[in-house]
């Protein structure tokens, strides 16, 4: 197991009190695994993704506790964390367009980035990725400016894993992309990890069918907490949680017409998370909700690697 | 949260229980009443020689007397007076005429924006002081109206730019289409739309030229460009200065203009991080 | 009462003395008739937002002409009462320093001053049922206090309150989340029942499928294929549609192994027309050769 999470719970402090996006999540990314991690806003994806790299100044370690490698993480402390950033656990940013330092030349930005790391080129490697994403090698005496938003896209996806790191985060990094393009980077992750590049990614996204196509094992999270786990296969064919069959049922396919079928959301909002209602907190969603609902439904693995936190499942 | 009034009232509910206007206003009305009473408090002529020479303050000189024994207390409250009138209505002039171009900057775009953006920026490079000394030389006008009037006219260059900038960002949003596919028309899109996204900005605006009237005043004062007679905040600091109030330990002359100007502008800026707060909804529940 | 564009062209002088002009639109003829949506499907720079606006009266058309009724459009309050858009972030379309309903009282204010309060906020009461509000949800509240689908659905039912006849909406959906999102696009296809027209610009085809009866693919300003949308997508014929189409993620089915053999998309440098390979179904093909065999 290359990343093993338990009971994470990670706050933000706001002047109206302690907002708990994350409310004690646990699960683990095994070697050679793409965990694609689903919801919608608000649902705690986004500031799973950041805890386990960078804590912004509003964030705060409420408990819990990440070891990768075996090693604990010490992701509550950022001078601790240093050592393991881009080198252990990297990042690709959202937006690649503004990831870049603008007034470097590209090869130089990457040999003072790996500097300040203590570590220096392998010119013959970055070369050779380079050529894996089918950017020209002349690409590092250019600037920034100078590339397409799809070109910065994969020079960002080569740069963060040059140290082949253990865990590699993807956040949202698809949603301002094409469709063409965003078939091109997703496969690329893919490419990464089959090469080696990367031991293990957590692949965040608001969509389903994206996640579906690259990820071993998607993970839904709702308000703040696991709704279900499962391989990717049995989430969007057999999924057990009530959240998570009406959430791909209101997914329009292509073939799927509104003559012919009509799809329906989800009436009603995620709860609020400064103060978050005892028990399920989908409870007042579900259509199945009962009275054992008031209580906290934990995650139970109903089969071999499939978690669902739901009574009724 | 208790019940929340509705409409017009809902900003005055707001305001009256925002603090830092409300230190603003404690500070700023007594300086308005004090200078708007001149007359009544402190007599005829603010230059008069009534008293001791260089007398420090007691009860019956509150603020003390200058070098050649004018009282300056009565010259603070006479000060207040002018420093009102020229920040009012240089500052307010230079207002205007910065909003007119820089609303109609930004708003318009293209070749109006380019032929304004030329003008401002001509106005902008004029040796203002140098225009002042020339004009004045020749018409030699030097009442309160009239320097302010030049100051307002040659100080609304970077407010205008400003606001162009802000306008240029705003006319973009969604919101502003939005007014013109209800049919809205552009005068009213700019001041019912765009400009209240700016109103403590703009607010600002005007502070700062206010405050920045104040000060050409006291230079245009200092090098007798000013009102030839009479007395502003400014001359008595200037006049502190030039006759070595601080050697020779005469805190009294230079401390009340001093502090009155900063007091002002000080007040006024409190006010205005209260407006944000009055105005901006979002604000308003941190 | 019809909507038709005609050969609707937008340039835009790009460049640092404006000598190179930028095509975003290129030459779209489009008809939208009540009770149909079309959906206008297209990436980024493929001119489908500039059209939008373009329709709304937001942009002059270069080249070409917008007709209503046979009556040229011109943004006004004639025009605006039959044609409304409503855009993609649902936060931008509010002024944020004033409460939400602003937008539906500007429509009282420019179209209705006369209409007595009692009976406004009957309609009001009407409009916001129909688009599925809760009356005491949405008034008085700010924006910020609201969710995006309410705001998304706030300015349909300001819409409403005039005699709509056409509707522009713009990527309506793309910020909003999955278990909204098909709410609001069930709403489009309610109204379009009851004889609205809507122009659903969109980059998802799968939105663009599931409400649509016609379809119009944008590549580069131009249209390259348009047609009834089961045709369109049970049976596209230009290959910049087959290479869309193969790149979308599907739940059904995982991306195979490689990419379907799509020939490249090329920008037809020369001349190129709309050729119909079925009854309502055009395609793009270059002026030279008419192959009508797509591999």
């Amino acid at each position: 197991m290359t990343l093993r999470v338990d009971d994470l719970r990670v706050h933000y402090r706001t002047l109206r009190g302690e907002v708990k996006a994350l409310d004690g999540v646990s699960f683990g990314v095994g070697d050679g695994e793409i965990l694609g991690l689903a919801g919608e806003s608000g649902c705690g994806k986004t500031t799973l993704g950041k805890s386990l790299i960078r804590m912004d100044g509003r964030m705060r370690l409420a408990g819990g506790t990440v070891s990768l490698d075996g090693a604990e993480l010490p992701i509550g402390d950022d001078r601790r964390m240093n050592p393991f950033r881009f080198k252990r656990v990297s990042l690709i940013p959202q937006y690649s367009m503004s990831a870049m330092n603008p007034t470097r030349r590209i090869g130089r930005m990457i040999t003072e980035l790996l500097a300040s790391r203590g570590e220096s080129v392998d010119t013959a490697e970055l070369e050779r990725r380079l050529d894996l994403v089918e950017l020209p090698r002349d690409i590092l005496g250019r600037y920034p400016i100078e590339l397409s938003g799809g070109m910065k896209q994969r020079m960002v996806m080569v740069i963060s894993t040059l140290l082949d790191p253990s865990l590699l985060i993807a956040d949202e990094i698809t949603s301002a992309l094409d469709v063409s393009t965003q078939k091109a980077v997703a496969r690329t992750l893919v490419e990464f990890r089959d090469r080696g590049f990367v031991r293990s990614m957590i692949f965040i996204t608001h969509d389903i069918s994206l996640t579906y196509q690259i990820a071993d094992t998607i993970m839904v999270m709702y308000a703040g907490r696991l709704a279900e786990k499962a391989p990717a296969s049995v989430i969007v064919s057999e999924p057990r949680h009530p959240y998570t069959r009406m959430l791909i049922s209101s997914l329009p396919e292509v073939g799927v017409r509104h003559a012919e079928r009509r799809l329906s959301g989800i009436p009603g909002r995620p709860p609020a998370l400064l103060d978050p209602p005892q028990g399920c907190r989908f409870r007042d969603r579900c259509p199945l909700a009962f009275d054992r609902c008031a209580e906290d439904p934990p995650p139970i693995e109903v089969a071999p690697g499939h978690h669902v936190a739901c009574w009724k499942a | 949260m208790t019940a929340v009034p509705t409409g017009r009232n809902e900003a005055l509910y707001f305001a009256l229980r925002n603090g830092k206007l409300l230190a603003g206003l404690v500070v700023l009305v007594p300086l308005l009443v004090l200078a708007a009473a001149a007359p009544l408090i402190a007599g005829g002529d603010p230059n008069a020689y009534v008293a001791t020479p260089a007398s420090p303050p007691s009860a019956e000189r509150w603020f003390g007397t200058t070098m050649f024994g004018q009282d300056i207390f009565a010259q603070f409250v006479y000060g207040l007076r002018v420093t009102f009138v020229v920040g009012v209505l240089g500052g307010g002039l230079a207002a205007i005429i910065g909003m007119a171009i820089g609303f109609t900057a930004g708003y318009r775009g293209g070749l109006v924006d380019e032929v304004l953006n030329m003008l401002t920026n001509i106005v902008l490079v004029l040796p203002a002081l140098a225009v002042l000394l020339i004009v004045n030389a020749y018409l030699g006008v030097r009442s309160v109206g009239v320097q302010a009037l030049f100051i307002g006219l040659t100080s609304w260059p970077w407010a205008a730019r400003a606001i162009r900038a802000q306008t240029f960002s705003l006319r973009s949003r969604d919101f502003v289409d939005l007014a013109k596919l209800s049919g809205v028309r552009t005068w009213k899109i700019i001041t019912r739309e765009i400009a209240p996204n700016m109103s403590s900005y703009l607010f600002m605006t005007f502070i700062l030229l206010f405050g920045g009237s104040i000060l050409i005043a006291a230079s245009l004062d200092f090098i007798g460009l000013g009102p030839s007679e009479g007395v502003s905040l400014g001359l008595m600091l200037n006049n502190a200065a030039r006759w070595s109030a601080l050697h020779l330990g005469m805190w009294w002359w230079f401390i009340p203009p001093g502090a009155g100007i900063t007091a002002i502008v000080g007040a006024l800026y409190v006010m205005n991080v209260g407006l944000d707060e009055v105005f901006n909804p979002k604000l308003r529940e941190l | 009462m019809m909507l038709s564009l005609e050969g609707v062209t937008k340039t835009y002088r790009v460049g640092a003395f404006g000598t190179a002009t930028l095509t975003a639109v290129d030459d779209v003829s489009l008809d939208l008739v009540p009770g149909e949506v079309v959906s206008l499907i297209g990436e980024s720079g493929s001119g489908k937002t500039t059209l939008g606006r373009t329709v709304l009266g937001l942009l002059t058309p270069t080249r070409g002409r917008i007709t209503l009724d046979g009556a040229p459009a011109r943004p006004g309050k004639a025009y605006y009462r039959h044609v409304q858009g409503v855009f993609q972030d649902p936060f931008s379309c509010y002024n944020p320093v004033f409460k939400a309903d602003r937008v539906i009282k500007m429509i009282k204010d420019e179209y209705f001053p006369g209409v007595a309060a009692s009976e406004w906020e009957g309609r009001i009461e009407k409009s916001l049922k129909d688009v599925g509000l809760d009356p005491g949800q949405v008034l008085g509240r700010y924006p910020h206090q609201l969710s995006g689908g309410q705001l998304q659905r706030l300015l349909i039912a300001r819409a409403l309150l005039l005699d709509l006849r056409y509707l522009v909406a713009d990527e309506i959906t793309s910020m909003l989340d999955a278990s909204t999102r098909i709410d609001v696009l069930n709403l489009l296809a309610d109204l379009k029942s009851r004889g609205l027209g809507v122009l659903f610009v969109t980059h998802d085809l799968s939105l663009g499928n599931y409400i649509s009866e016609r379809a119009v693919v944008l590549y580069r300003g131009q249209v390259v294929e348009s047609g009834p949308t089961a045709a369109v997508f049970g049976n596209p014929l230009h290959p910049y549609t087959i290479k869309l189409l193969s790149s979308v993620p599907r739940l059904t089915a995982r991306w195979d192994g490689g990419d379907p053999a799509v020939p490249a998309v090329e920008v037809s440098a020369g001349p190129s027309t709309l050729v119909e390979e079925e009854p309502g179904h055009l395609v793009r093909r270059s002026g030279t050769t008419l192959t009508r065999s797509v591999s």
